[in-house]
């Protein structure tokens, strides 16, 4: 475990208000208590500072998580978001898709959204804007890439992709074992 | 009178002289043990502990390091003295002692692809004579080399078996599938080479001739890789003048400490943010224009509207702002409308 570097931070905090925008900002600075990132085998944790500091206890070796893990740094240096993320993501959203309740078990399944099963959609969302994907109802699906602006989703054919599935919450299932 | 007094003189002389040294004879409770080829001496005596603790260490220490020297001189002196014309000197035994090697035991050669079929095979190693008896020409002949047994340029004739293509040059053909023989053994040497240095067994040091093939990129960088390799890691090695400051050769990664002071992190983590933020301000032009062609519908849909309220005489204010659209259920409220 350890703190990430000046880059690092910024390839994490990009790729977060890819998704939240300027909510980046409400995650780094919260009025409930210090957050802190942290770097552990790679992978990247939204953690409370005390709870880090506890931590400190454990050693590298036996520590297999802690607060929660939001995504993870690849060989190549890129970060890749993980469902698990999607608690923090959901709350600070600043482009959402609703789903309807037919093509919910589709996206689930890690299929990306087509037009025939998108509910709704926030207004100027961009094309390759980072949105999160959310149940009629309001529960937090997953999270994608919007492969159509709003303006285009008005004209396109019902069997057109939408958005693309970065991650759902059906992976807690998919690939428990690749979680963590 | 004035000699007996000269000569009493000189022994006062003598004497005074000689108690300024200390006696060749050092008696040792325990004898000391002696390997004259290396000049060494081994004192088997118990060290005076107590004196080493003192004040008077340092002379105890000289003292005992003069007496056991001095048995080792006593000791050299016991050889035949041979007077050379640049002075005495005195023949030494050889060495009893075994000092430890400075370099380490070089490591075997890995044996090559033949050398390991050898093995499993049990092929032992003749030694081959390098005359051969040639019984055509009934004389002793090299078994390669200058006049060799077998030479091919003293093939004037080559028979043509039936089976050959009637157009082919069998002379050619035999300097050709030599040459071929050598590519391959070469290639097999290259191989058995590679295969070594795969291993990690043999690693041959830089050969001058490649040496002389770095350009200065190579070259720079093997200076200062030579520069630092020293036992301090180079702090002492002396520059030359007008010499290029080193460029450091790799990056050492520094993390901040696991935990770190409170709310240092936030604050480092904002003004990342900060810094990032001024550089998103740029203009995205694909964002700018779909909003601008969003804009546009919008507009041309309200004035469309606006158009039909009119006939309609009714009053309807527009939704504006960035709220979630109900796309499938547009349609439908149009056509309420």
């Amino acid at each position: 475990m350890r703190p990430l570097t000046e880059e690092e931070t910024k390839v994490v905090l990009g790729k977060l208000s890819k998704y939240i925008g300027d909510n980046v900002k409400l995650l780094v600075d919260r009025p409930d208590g210090s957050y802190v990132f942290r770097l552990h085998k790679n992978r990247v944790f939204y953690v409370k500072e005390q709870i880090m500091r506890w931590a400190t206890n454990v050693a590298r070796k036996q520590m297999l998580s802690l607060g929660t893990c939001i995504g993870k740094f690849t060989h190549g240096g890129k970060f890749h978001l993980v469902i698990t993320a999607l608690d923090i993501l959901a709350p600070h959203a600043k482009h959402k898709v609703w789903l309807k309740a037919n093509s919910e078990q589709q996206f689930l399944y890690g299929h990306n959204v087509l037009k025939g099963g998108l509910g709704r959609i926030t207004e100027n969302t961009p094309t390759y804007q980072g949105v999160l994907v959310y149940s009629m109802n309001d529960t937090p699906l997953g999270f994608g890439v919007a492969a159509k602006s709003t303006q285009d989703c008005r004209h396109i054919d019902p069997g057109t992709t939408v958005v693309f599935n970065q991650a759902d919450i059906g992976q807690y299932l998919r690939s428990e074992d690749q979680l963590s | 009178m004035e000699a007996e007094e000269e000569s009493m003189d000189v022994e006062a002389i003598l004497s005074a002289h000689q108690s300024k040294f200390k006696s060749t004879e050092v008696n040792k409770e325990v004898e000391l043990q002696f390997d004259l080829g290396r000049l060494l001496a081994t004192d088997l005596n118990e060290i005076e502990a107590q004196s080493l603790k003192t004040k008077q260490k340092d002379g105890y220490l000289l003292n005992l390091m003069r007496d056991n020297t001095q048995l080792l001189i006593n000791e050299i002196w016991k050889f035949p003295v041979e007077n050379n014309d640049g002075g005495i000197s005195v023949q030494l035994p050889s060495p009893k002692t075994v000092l430890p090697r400075e370099k380490p035991i070089p490591k075997e050669k890995e044996p090559t692809k033949w050398e390991q079929f050898a093995q499993t095979k049990g092929i032992a190693k003749k030694k081959r004579s390098k005359m051969v008896f040639d019984e055509k020409s009934q004389e002793w002949k090299p078994r390669w080399g200058y006049k060799r047994i077998n030479d091919p340029k003293e093939d004037w004739l080559i028979e043509v078996p039936d089976n050959a293509d009637p157009y082919e040059d069998p002379f050619e053909k035999k300097s050709e599938d030599r040459k071929e023989r050598i590519a391959k053994n070469e290639y097999q040497r290259l191989r058995n080479i590679a295969r070594a240095d795969k291993s990690g067994r043999v690693k041959a040091p830089l050969p001058p001739a490649y040496a002389a093939k770095l350009n200065k990129h190579q070259v720079t960088h093997a200076l200062g890789m030579a520069r630092k390799s020293t036992a301090s890691i180079g702090k002492f090695t002396p520059k030359l003048s007008k010499e290029p400051a080193a460029k450091s050769a790799g990056k050492k990664s520094k993390f901040r400490p696991v935990v770190g002071k409170k709310g240092e992190e936030r604050a480092l983590n904002l003004e990342i943010l900060k810094k990032m933020s001024k550089k998103t301000d740029i203009l995205d032009v694909k964002k700018a224009t779909s909003k601008f062609i969003s804009d546009e519908h919008e507009k041309a849909h309200a004035e469309k509207q606006q158009g039909i309220r009119k006939k309609k005489n009714k009053h309807v204010s527009h939704k504006a702002g960035k709220k979630p659209v109900k796309l499938m259920k547009q349609k439908a409220r149009r056509k309420k409308r």
